[in-house]
């Protein structure tokens, strides 16, 4: 890939208030020393270069909460709500567009999920390119997300002075439109951009011992482990690994109304598959009734559930889930771990 | 009219979570925690849904819950009927419904039964409980085209007489000169004739021909481990025991995660498996 255009850093506050009069605009905004995405006004609320958000920017796409139907028993009237914004999010690192390209699959495959299409027709999407590691958790290397995806918008290459632009599709090339700042790409700037991508490949390790393409074995192999057991017996069943992560979309559906009980919504929202009643169904039986279970079935889903569902991987190892996690669980170590007990396994006669 | 139209068509256009306004036009209480609802679709559509399918249920505001079709599309006739068990809020706001009152519906979702593969097999319906109510859709479906198959035996089980479900209807199918109805309950009341104990005492009344025979059985979790071991005993192939697997899905269309089972969706996989295809996932059955 080349990129086609220049943005000189200079010219960002402009091409924001550009973009603002026609778009809400999301971008990491910094909070006291942590960054959320959050809407923004001026190039003065955010910044490009930042470590990594607290929640990925799946929110705009799905969000926490999220009005389905909106009805009125008086009239027998129920609707749709399908209005979302023209929205631009800036700054999603390649690792979170990853994730949404695992989403885009998971609400179109079988049954079209509109309300999740016309957000995702409504948002245009500016990703940077992730030139350092962004925090000891992260294992994006492993998880080959640390590039950008086949579906983008724009994408932005921090040069110095200025970003370098690749055009990913033509909602992206309409944030560009009759913007003059924006240059076509020179030679030198191809050089310089080739001289960044090719820095930044060794900035990176690999973390996992086993390759992304052994997980879903590994999971297989491991599924009777103890270390589950071990693993529930920190496991606080908070259900803030499914919280931060960019690729779990899993929900509850619930019915809200007015005092009259007749005027309402149907909305949905944020659920976890490690709060205890998740699984529960009618009668009160649990399919997965301890932490041990529940956590198992996060790592089944993470790197072998969704491969075979969907032909990708659950997780794009961005490591929010081993930052949130209050007793330190993490994907790199809970995978090393498992893995290297499966091969301890295997060696026995 | 629309009669071609099915519910689904004209649902998946706007959103595949709006449920449509249906009514309806019957209530029957069977047992004194179960009613039977027949529901009529607006506009003249058809459900149009095969034996062993559920539909997303609900009442806006109190909210939503798939069950399972319990009448066959043979009999739909424009309607449809659901055996509604009185145990969640939604549940016991349905029972309080009378015929004429409105009820929103989305569906049918799931994958059913694959009757036309049962063509010409003995069938061996295993049923416990509220597993009746899916199981009587295939049934129903079977009956009326009874030359199209083998043998039809029903073993059908329930904690006590009175909470025997379809009991009119068991009557019919003891009457029917090609159907071996079975029954049991757990606890006899006085007046009861029949057999006592679980289902699975029912197993050493019936002989069948293991290799010509698919055997259907739907109920509570703790009822399949028993039943299976009897209908693996009997010799009927893994590939050939049907299940219907109860999960509380919340979007019905393989989306929300709630009903998961390993990599399958119980509510576009399933609800009805083999055997065969569940055995190895621990967390099935």
């Amino acid at each position: 890939m080349m990129p086609r255009m220049i943005l000189p850093k200079t010219a960002i506050p402009e091409w924001v208030a550009r973009l603002r009069e026609t778009y809400t605009l999301i971008a990491p905004k910094p909070i006291k020393d942590r960054f959320v995405f959050a809407e923004i006004d001026s190039a003065s609320d955010f910044t490009l270069d930042y470590p990594t958000s607290i929640l990925p920017p799946k929110k705009a796409l799905l969000p926490p909460r999220e009005t389905l139907i909106r009805f009125d028993n008086h009239n027998a009237y129920a609707e749709p709500a399908l209005d979302p914004p023209a929205t631009v999010i800036l700054g999603v690192h390649t690792c979170d567009l990853h994730a949404i390209a695992l989403m885009d699959k998971a609400f179109t495959r079988l049954y079209a999920d509109q309300h999740y299409e016309a957000r995702r027709e409504s948002l245009t999407i500016v990703s940077v390119e992730c030139l350092k590691p962004c925090s000891e958790e992260a294992f994006c290397k492993d998880m080959d997300t640390l590039n950008v995806p086949e579906r983008f918008d724009l994408h932005l290459t921090n040069l110095g002075d200025a970003y370098a632009v690749d055009i990913g599709s033509p909602k992206g090339e309409a944030l560009l439109q009759e913007f003059s700042p924006m240059q076509e790409a020179a030679p030198e700037d191809r050089r310089s951009y080739d001289r960044v991508l090719s820095n930044k490949w060794s900035q990176f390790s690999y973390r996992l011992q086993a390759g992304a393409y052994e997980l879903p074995s590994t999971l297989n192999l491991g599924f009777k482990s103890t270390l589950w057991e071990e693993l529930g017996e920190r496991c606080l069943g908070c259900g803030a690994c499914n919280l931060v992560c960019p690729s779990c979309y899993c929900f509850d559906i619930q019915d809200e109304t007015d005092f009259s009980l007749n005027v309402g919504e149907r909305y949905r929202m944020w659920d976890s598959c490690q709060l205890s009643p998740f699984a529960v169904v009618a009668g009160g039986h649990d399919f997965r009734p301890s932490r041990a279970n529940r956590l198992r079935h996060r790592f089944l889903r993470k790197y072998r559930y969704q491969t075979q569902a969907t032909g990708m991987a659950g997780c794009v190892g961005c490591g929010r889930c081993a930052q949130a996690c209050l007793v330190e669980i993490a994907p790199i170590e809970v995978l090393n771990t498992l893995y290297r007990r499966c091969l301890a396994t295997e060696r026995k006669p | 009219m629309t009669m071609n139209v099915s519910l689904h068509e004209k649902l998946n256009a706007t959103s595949i979570y709006l449920p449509l306004q249906s009514r309806i036009v019957d209530v029957r209480p069977l047992t004194p925690g179960e009613k039977l609802f027949t529901i009529e679709l607006p506009h003249g559509l058809s459900l149009q849904h095969t034996p062993g399918q559920f539909v997303q249920v609900s009442i806006l505001g109190v909210g939503e819950a798939p069950i399972s079709v319990s009448s066959s599309p043979s009999r739909s006739n424009g309607t449809f009927e659901l055996c509604v068990r009185r145990a969640g809020s939604l549940t016991e706001a349905l029972h309080r419904l009378e015929p004429g009152d409105p009820i929103w519906i989305r569906g049918p979702y799931g994958t059913g039964f694959p009757i036309k593969r049962f063509r010409g097999k003995d069938l061996l319906f295993a049923p416990g409980g509220l597993g009746l109510a899916p199981a009587r859709s295939l049934i129903q479906e079977v009956l009326d085209q009874r030359s199209m198959f083998g043998r039809v035996m029903i073993l059908y089980g329930a904690r006590n007489p009175s909470e025997l479900l379809f009991t009119d209807e068991l009557k019919q199918w003891q009457k029917h000169e090609n159907v071996e109805v079975h029954l049991t309950v757990d606890r006899p009341s006085p007046g009861w004739e029949g057999n006592v104990g679980v289902i699975t005492t029912l197993f050493s009344k019936v002989h069948v021909y293991a290799p010509n025979t698919v055997a259907i059985t739907v109920g509570p979790p703790v009822m399949y481990r028993f039943v299976l071991i009897e209908l693996l005993a009997l010799g009927i192939k893994e590939g050939n025991i049907w299940l219907s697997l109860e999960r509380r899905m919340k979007c019905g269309v393989g989306k929300c995660g709630h009903c998961q089972i390993h990599h399958l969706y119980a509510c576009v996989d399933g609800p009805c498996f083999t055997y065969a295809q569940v055995k190895h996932l621990s967390e099935a059955l």
